[in-house]
């Protein structure tokens, strides 16, 4: 008996912290409550980024010898095609977890990310078309890099057309995964098309493994913008994606005494 | 060349955008909740009318 009653000790599961919190992500209703109290933080702390970011990249950041002042489309361009990028990624993600452990929650967080990745993919190609014209002489070439992105663009715009083209929300939800999933093979054609290519498109200034060419007085602001936009993108994809609960579990009890108690 | 049009049009923009990307699922969200209120109200009726 007693032996027993040490295996069964032994055996029984730890609860990790990490795999509690992933179980209660899970749960719409707690999903519900915890991103509502977590956005209004995620927001505040984007303002502030990007005002500190605008501040020190607009007025304090000087002119480039080269590029001279154009040289500040920069703090917006930069983070907004990186952000493009990492939403994709994380979105490939999303999508792979969603088709093979079938979360619910992964398919909403995916669905929730496309309309941002493809703001942010707009505003890099627009940002970018206004400062290649003073830097280039021309607002838009048909370079391995742009095009790229601009295929990225049309990616996000698929895996959205996509879902809303198909009325069961599961089956457009995975139909979308798989369309993201697939795409994913865009991201590294987009990061080393300076490399592969002769591009007009300069090559990256900033490395995480070797030393930045850029200056230490230019680097943060871009960095301080950079973190903003991830802000930006946590605060917008929770808001989105508390939303799209409420609008597939309409007709569930949570969702009624949600609402019934912001109506009180 | 003045670089100034071409660095406020890009700020521009990119406050347009994400401007309209934070404030659009605010409206989706009114619609959504007014609907439910819509359907809460239909399923109070109909268990009135059953009662």
């Amino acid at each position: 008996m007693n032996t027993n009653a040490t295996t069964m000790t032994k055996i029984k599961p730890r609860k990790n912290w990490l795999v509690m919190f992933i179980h209660k992500l899970g749960s719409p209703p707690w999903f519900y409550n915890f991103s509502g109290k977590l956005i209004p933080w995620l927001w505040a702390t984007f303002a502030a980024l990007t005002i500190w970011g605008l501040y020190l990249g607009l007025y304090v950041a000087p002119a480039d010898y080269q590029q001279g002042e154009s040289v500040r489309i920069m703090y917006l361009h930069v983070p907004a095609a990186w952000m493009s990028m990492m939403i994709y990624g994380l979105m490939a993600v999303m999508s792979f977890i969603a088709l093979v452990w079938r979360i619910r929650m992964m398919e909403i967080l995916m669905m929730s990310s496309a309309p941002i990745g493809a703001a942010f993919t707009i505003i890099a190609l627009a940002s970018g078309s206004l400062w290649g014209r003073p830097t280039w002489g021309t607002y838009w070439v048909w370079d391995a890099r742009l095009t790229s992105e601009l295929v990225l663009l049309f990616l996000y715009l698929g895996v959205i057309g996509l879902h809303n083209a198909i009325d069961e929300p599961r089956k457009a939800a995975r139909a979308a995964c798989l369309l993201a999933l697939v795409g994913a093979v865009n991201l590294p054609i987009i990061h080393y098309s300076v490399k592969w290519w002769n591009t007009l498109h300069q090559g990256s200034s900033i490395s995480l493994t070797g030393g930045s060419s850029i200056d230490t007085s230019m680097l943060w602001p871009l960095l301080i913008m950079a973190v903003a936009a991830k802000f930006y993108y946590g605060a917008n994809l929770l808001t989105r994606a508390r939303i799209k609960l409420l609008e597939q579990d309409m007709r569930k009890g949570w969702v009624k005494n949600v609402v019934k108690e912001q109506t009180s | 060349m003045n670089h100034a049009p071409f660095i406020w049009a890009a700020y521009a923009v990119g406050a347009v955008v994400l401007l309209w990307c934070g404030l659009a699922p605010l409206v989706r969200k009114n619609t959504i909740r007014r609907d439910i209120r819509r359907l809460i109200q239909l399923e109070e009726v109909e268990r009135d009318s059953h009662a």
